[in-house]
């Protein structure tokens, strides 16, 4: 063989190995997905980073209740179908803790990613045994929406301190003008833990109740529940709008941006959607005070996460993680600012873009939002000890049947269909049977 | 004899007829206007919907811009129509059995499968799921054409032994004497017989796999998932997406609709066939 064919071959079989090798290299990761304005945002600025990588990304976008069942389903059988899930500051410490998820503790060592500027509770609450489990895109609590402009005209006096639930039922009511299409305030109705649950939970923790006591015993039929349920009924009763039970966070925020309520708690997250001109009718009368009080000011604003996890069962992890960087990275906020606008970028996750003059501008209510987020303490979330984690919810795989079911109680005392003493022990019945087949109680 | 019915009979039946037929497609009337209003004008009340919001199409190019519904599109068609042809090549000569020759437990076999239809599909989701991953059958239309013919068999067993009773087995019996074998007469004598009756079971089997949501979300991801995947991809508890599902929603019904419009006919002939001897 002569050398010119030598090289020649050589260099033929260095191409293809190099090309090979290229190919190899490029990976197809699918990403399981809520619909939501911060990912269909993600999924729009995505080709960035495929086009850096090489790699490829299939979305699988569900809605909240469906992805969270199919997620279970297919982690909990290893059954390998997406790289990335997109979970919850419930589901995390839970699934992480049973192997579920490969854990993410070498980001720490990545200089460039800096794990330290995420906010610490925000890491805690999704992490699990000192694992870091996912990687927050945004992080919320909840505050009081408020209409300056009805403030002012009924002469209400916008409170500058944390206000009890007493004193937010009588503002409600001075401010409530259903002839006119204004509501005192809109609350969530709509059953299900994460909906009507998520708000009634805060008001149990200010009310001083606890889902659990320190022995897992339920205590859904103590008198602080009834207090607190009891409270809610009444105030959406005197002060909601009609039909209330069939309103969740959607139902409400289209109602408030509308210009349709007063007040409103709800999720932080929702601040730049109303404080949106373009979106909002009341943009510019709308201002925010914190979620009231009333026994305890503990754990009366919410604590909640949506994160990109990877599961233990996907084979293309190396990809998977550089995308998880990438798309909580300073950087990709930033992109986000300077493509969808600072007001648009998701909260609550990094100090730097908190912080930053551009983000501060834009949105004047985020250093209110990230001051309300670590405010909270899901470990301490009521006036007495609980053994458990979490503010609106409780960080065991139970949870999310008992919620649910407490929930749809709750829907049907505001609906008039029950009373809230048969709605609280049906839910205690029902609390007490699920954590004794769980063998928390016997 | 026909029985004289009264004008006023018959104005008051037609008018109870049409609100009735009215209440029943105005939803899918709603989900139309929805579709073509923007996300702001889709949640005001329902006069200002109509009349004092704009018209446009950018819900139908936000869709399309953002899904790739030719895909989902195309997965629907082979799931569909692959897990109704397989399904009437086992249940033809299933039903053609159970009608000319049944054996003394035919009608509990009948019974039986029927029965699997009671089964709350979340209660084999395990079992399946854990039979499609070590198969390798997850996200495959393969699979999901498999489990779906499974699912509506019975259905269309029962639906082709009904047809089948119909048919005088003494045509049968002639071809028989004529020397046709059992599979030149199942082929040219009972399967012309019963085409309304084939028909009718084709294009509900086929509406129904088209529609099933439970097993085509469970079992795909990205590559397999049908229409009804791209349905659920925009509901959301969280932000304004009325009129993109909305859209979504129309796009993924139309061509069904447009098949069961043009064959309503035939659909209607064959669920009626044998009802007046």
């Amino acid at each position: 063989m002569s050398i010119k064919r030598t090289l020649l071959t050589t260099a033929v079989g260095f191409g293809c190995a190099i090309t090979s090798a290229s190919v190899v290299s490029a990976d197809e990761i699918t990403i399981a997905t809520v619909n939501n304005a911060d990912m269909i945002t993600m999924q729009e600025l995505a080709p960035a980073w495929e086009e850096a990588t090489g790699n490829t990304i299939n979305w699988v976008v569900l809605e909240e209740n469906v992805l969270r069942q199919r997620t279970t389903t297919d982690i909990a059988t290893g059954g390998g179908s997406f790289d990335i899930m997109f979970i919850g500051a419930y589901e995390t410490p839970i699934w992480g803790a049973k192997g579920w998820l490969t854990p993410l503790d070498d980001f720490a060592d990545d200089a460039d990613y800096n794990l330290d500027d995420i906010f610490q509770l925000v890491r805690n609450g999704l992490s699990a045994d000192g694992s870091l489990y996912a990687v927050p895109l945004y992080s919320e609590t909840s505050f009081t929406f408020y209409r300056t402009d009805l403030f002012e005209a009924a002469g209400v006096e916008v409170p500058t301190e944390q206000i009890s639930y007493t004193e937010f039922a009588e503002m409600a009511a001075a401010l409530h003008d259903p002839d006119n299409g204004i509501y005192g305030t809109c609350q969530r109705g709509k059953a299900g833990w994460g909906e009507n649950m998520a708000f009634v939970g805060t008001l149990a923790n200010a009310f001083g109740a606890r889902w659990f006591d320190e022995d897992w015993q339920p205590q859904l039929d103590s008198p602080e529940w009834n207090a607190a349920v009891t409270y809610y009924v009444d105030l959406m009763t005197a002060s909601g709008p009609p039909g209330a039970s069939a309103n969740g966070h959607n139902e409400n925020r289209a109602l408030f941006k509308d210009g349709k309520c007063a007040t409103w708690v709800d999720a932080t997250s929702a601040a730049g959607d109303v404080r949106n001109p373009a979106t909002s009718t009341v943009a510019d009368v709308t201002d925010f005070f914190k979620a009231p009080m009333q026994a305890t000011n503990k754990g009366t604003g919410w604590f909640w996460s949506w994160a990109l996890a990877i599961p233990a069962s996907s084979q293309k992890t190396d990809a998977a993680k550089d995308f998880l960087k990438w798309a909580t990275s300073q950087e990709y906020f930033e992109m986000v600012g300077e493509t969808k606008g600072w007001v648009a970028v998701p909260s609550g996750t990094r100090q730097s873009i908190e912080e930053d003059a551009r983000r501060v501008e834009a949105a004047p209510f985020a250093p209110a939002v990230v001051d309300a987020i670590l405010s909270v303490d899901p470990a301490d979330p009521t006036l007495l000890p609980v053994p458990y984690t979490g503010v609106q919810f409780v960080a065991i795989e139970e949870f999310q049947g008992i919620g649910n079911y407490v929930g749809q109680q709750v829907a049907a005392a505001l609906a008039g269909q029950s009373t809230v003493e048969e709605a609280l022990a049906n839910s205690q019945t029902f609390a007490v049977r699920e954590m004794t087949r769980a063998g928390y109680i016997e | 004899m026909a029985r004289a019915v009264s004008t006023r009979t018959k104005v008051t039946n037609t008018a109870i007829a049409g609100t009735l037929g009215f209440m029943m497609f105005f939803p899918i009337l709603w989900i139309l206007v929805l579709s073509f209003k923007t996300e702001e004008d889709a949640i005001r009340a329902p006069l200002e919907v109509l009349f004092s919001s704009d018209w446009s199409l950018d819900s139908f190019a936000a869709v399309q811009a953002r899904s790739d519904y030719f895909k989902h599109f195309m997965n629907s068609v082979i799931i569909a129509g692959g897990s109704t042809l397989a399904g009437l090549i086992i249940a033809v000569p299933a039903a053609w059995a159970m009608a000319f020759v049944p054996a003394k437990r035919t009608k509990d076999v009948l019974m039986w499968m029927l029965s699997t239809k009671m089964l709350p599909p979340v209660g084999v989701l395990i079992p399946i799921y854990l039979l499609f991953r070590d198969t390798g059958l997850l996200d495959t239309r393969i699979g999901l054409v498999g489990v779906l013919m499974m699912i509506n068999l019975p259905i269309i067993i029962w639906m082709l032994y009904t047809y089948f009773k119909e048919i005088p087995g003494e045509i049968l019996e002639a071809a028989r004497m004529d020397g046709a074998s059992l599979r030149e007469e199942i082929i040219y004598v009972l399967t012309p017989m019963a085409i309304p009756g084939i028909a009718s079971t084709l294009l509900l089997n086929v509406i129904l796999a088209w529609n099933e949501a439970f097993w085509t979300l469970n079992l795909t991801a990205a590559k397999a998932a049908p229409l009804t995947a791209f349905i659920a991809s925009y509901s959301s508890p969280e932000g304004l997406f009325y009129a993109k599902l909305s859209a979504a929603s129309i796009m993924a019904i139309a061509p069904i609709l447009i098949m069961g419009w043009f064959s309503q006919k035939q659909l209607v002939r064959g669920l009626t066939f044998g009802a007046v001897k």
